[in-house]
């Protein structure tokens, strides 16, 4: 009698019995990898087929004994945690891979002298053989690229933010689900599909037809990217807009605030940091095309600072030249480095926008301190 | 400073749908009127035609007049924020602009109309309103932080305030407790008190007791039914209301028998 009022501590507390000990899953994935390894052992091992192979037995050997020791319920959540996991291991698995590729190829690229401050005028595929057959450096660089993108994303930025910005207003604040604002939402829907060189046919279509035939300019090609660019600014800004609680324009007009001064004061304020960061993923969306460029701005080898005049590079159409086209056809190695080279400045020249637009959201966040 | 409404046979409209149904009232200058009634009676509505906010709304309208101090408001050439300058609104959710600071949001009114005022001018406008909103002890010392860092009261008692920087002549207020604790309700309620020497006060309220404690006239809008027109039942001194009804309907309603 008096046994059950003592209470007798086992090692486990009464409320996690019947778990699986906290251990378990290192043990199963350690059994996974060696049985993993003698599989692969005996049909030919190859490090992609051993993660594969080890993952199934792993998830395999925790659900199983998971039911066995647990139950049914138990067993399910750890299956589902698996796929969870798993799938966000293979989704990770291409970004890991092209990161890593472009690192280790576009390094020697980057490092190489004057890669960022010199342009590829007066490079010919003689420099290149030497490099390759006397173990010269490997000369000429981006600047020129580098100047294009900058100037004409640049451009292209100008143009499609007002624009797109406006027509966001236009559809949220004045709109008011009309026919004109479902007639726009409509073709900013169909704008957003429409394919990157068809853009560039456009512009060089119209520049063609407004300035002359043969019109190939930074400028020409910063109005195909912005017809890429104002559909997702547009649908960006709208959607900030719109979760911009309408108390706060209620409470401007009951201060006797004009429509338009609300929105400029009060509605785009609050807004800003939802919209900066739309801006942003929508210059870095369009800053990596190839094709509308190279039908508008045409391809140059050297530094061309004018944007409305003459024909441009840009990091893309670089990289896609210089893999296509190297500039000694007969040694392409210093070519291909190059382009790797080039890859690797975009890769990062997107990754500062990410992080801008992050820092920006950040700076102009409403601020609920104390 | 402060200004009588008086109201004359008006129809509010969302569409074709009819919210409200004619409704006269006289509202005193320099009193507390307080709005009672059911959820869904129209008195939400109701109010924000006094200052001209329910076409804010899309397909929203008005029939009848509304006077204020014999100017018609919705007569032809009426600038709706030429009204909305003169009657001011405190809302039911607390709405301070999440991107201004404390002070800022004070001079919200002035700021945002693009009015020069002189730095001067400004933090006495600033301190004076907030001293009306019995919130200048609470926050002096930290007028540059923003205003979403306060609590539901303060940030309430701050939107009074940024109201009445503007110095309208009427002030309306949607419920303007309804999403505070009691002793926040208390300082509200405190407050209405000390505004009626200098404005005109609406309330629309949910709180019975409130509305008794507040308000020297209170009006009582019923419906009859889902799909009805809200209707203004009774309209008098707080006390016959409370004490001494006319009305069944309004006995009812403030014997807590519905609603």
């Amino acid at each position: 009698m008096s046994s059950t009022l003592t209470p007798v501590r086992s090692k486990r507390s009464a409320l996690t019995k019947g778990q699986l000990p906290k251990f378990a899953p290192y043990v199963v994935l350690a059994a996974a990898l060696i049985v993993g390894a003698a599989i692969l052992g005996v049909i030919g091992f190859n490090a992609f087929g051993w993660g594969i192979v080890s993952a199934i037995l792993f998830t395999i050997g925790l659900v199983g004994w998971s039911a066995i020791a647990e139950g049914s319920r138990k067993a399910k959540d750890k299956l589902a945690t698996c796929l969870v996991v798993g799938s966000f291991l293979i989704a990770l698995l291409p970004l890991i891979s092209v990161i890593w590729t472009v690192l280790v190829n576009g390094i020697p690229g980057l490092i190489a002298p004057g890669f960022l401050t010199s342009s590829m005028n007066g490079v010919t595929g003689v420099y290149d053989n030497r490099a390759v057959e006397e173990g010269a450096p490997v000369i000429g660089g981006i600047y020129h690229a580098l100047i294009g993108t900058v100037q004409i994303t640049l451009v292209a930025t100008l143009i499609s933010v007002p624009v797109g910005l406006l027509t966001a207003i236009y559809l949220v604040e004045y709109g008011n689900d009309g026919r004109l604002a479902r007639a726009i939402t409509f073709f900013v829907d169909v704008m957003t599909g429409i394919p990157s060189i068809v853009a560039g046919l456009f512009a060089a279509a119209f520049f063609f037809a407004v300035v002359g035939p043969g019109t190939k300019t930074g400028a020409v090609a910063a109005v195909a990217l912005s017809v890429l660019m104002i559909p997702v600014v547009v649908r960006s800004s709208e959607e900030m807009l719109k979760i911009v609680p309408n108390e706060l324009r209620e409470a401007a007009y009951a201060l006797g605030v004009r429509k338009w001064r609300t929105i400029i004061k009060v509605v785009i304020p609050t807004a800003i940091s939802g919209i900066a960061s739309g801006v942003t993923l929508a210059i870095a969306r369009v800053i990596g095309e190839t094709a509308p460029i190279l039908v508008t701005a045409g391809f140059a080898t050297s530094i061309n600072n004018n944007v409305f005049g003459g024909w441009m590079a840009s990091l893309p159409t670089f990289i896609y030249t210089q893999i296509l086209n190297p500039t000694s056809p007969a040694n392409p190695d210093p070519s291909s480095q190059r382009a790797w080279g080039a890859a690797l400045v975009l890769i990062i020249l997107v990754m500062i926008l990410n992080l801008g637009a992050r820092l920006i959201a950040r700076v102009f966040a409403p601020k609920t301190g104390r | 400073m402060s200004k009588r409404i008086d109201v004359k046979d008006l129809n509010v409209y969302y569409g074709d749908f009819l919210a409200v149904e004619d409704v006269s009232i006289n509202i005193e200058a320099k009193s507390v009127t307080a709005f009672i009634g059911p959820s869904g009676c129209g008195k939400s509505t109701f109010l924000r035609t006094l200052n001209r906010m329910h076409e804010v709304l899309p397909g929203a309208r008005v029939e009848g007049e509304v006077l204020l101090d014999g100017d018609n408001l919705y007569g032809p050439g009426v600038d709706p924020v030429t009204v909305r300058s003169q009657i001011g609104m405190v809302f039911q959710r607390p709405n301070p602009f999440p991107t201004m600071s404390i002070r800022d949001n004070v001079l919200a009114g002035v700021k945002l109309n693009n009015k020069k005022i002189s730095k001067g001018e400004a933090d006495a406008l600033v301190e004076s309103s907030l001293q009306g909103a019995n919130l200048w002890n609470e926050v002096k010392d930290r007028l540059e932080k923003p205003g979403s860092g306060l609590s539901g009261g303060q940030q309430q008692r701050l939107c009074i305030a940024r109201a009445i920087a503007v110095e309208p002549q009427v002030i309306l207020m949607d419920e303007p407790c309804s999403a505070l604790d009691p002793i926040s309700t208390l300082a509200i309620e405190d407050l209405i008190n000390e505004l009626k020497d200098q404005y005109t006060v609406v309330i629309v309220t949910h709180n019975m007791q409130q509305a008794a404690r507040v308000s020297d006239k209170t009006a009582f809008f019923n419906i009859a039914g889902t799909g009805k027109p809200g209707k203004l039942i009774e309209f008098g001194n707080t006390q016959n209301i409370f004490s001494n009804p006319t009305q069944k309907a309004t006995e009812d309603y403030v014997s807590g028998r519905f609603g």
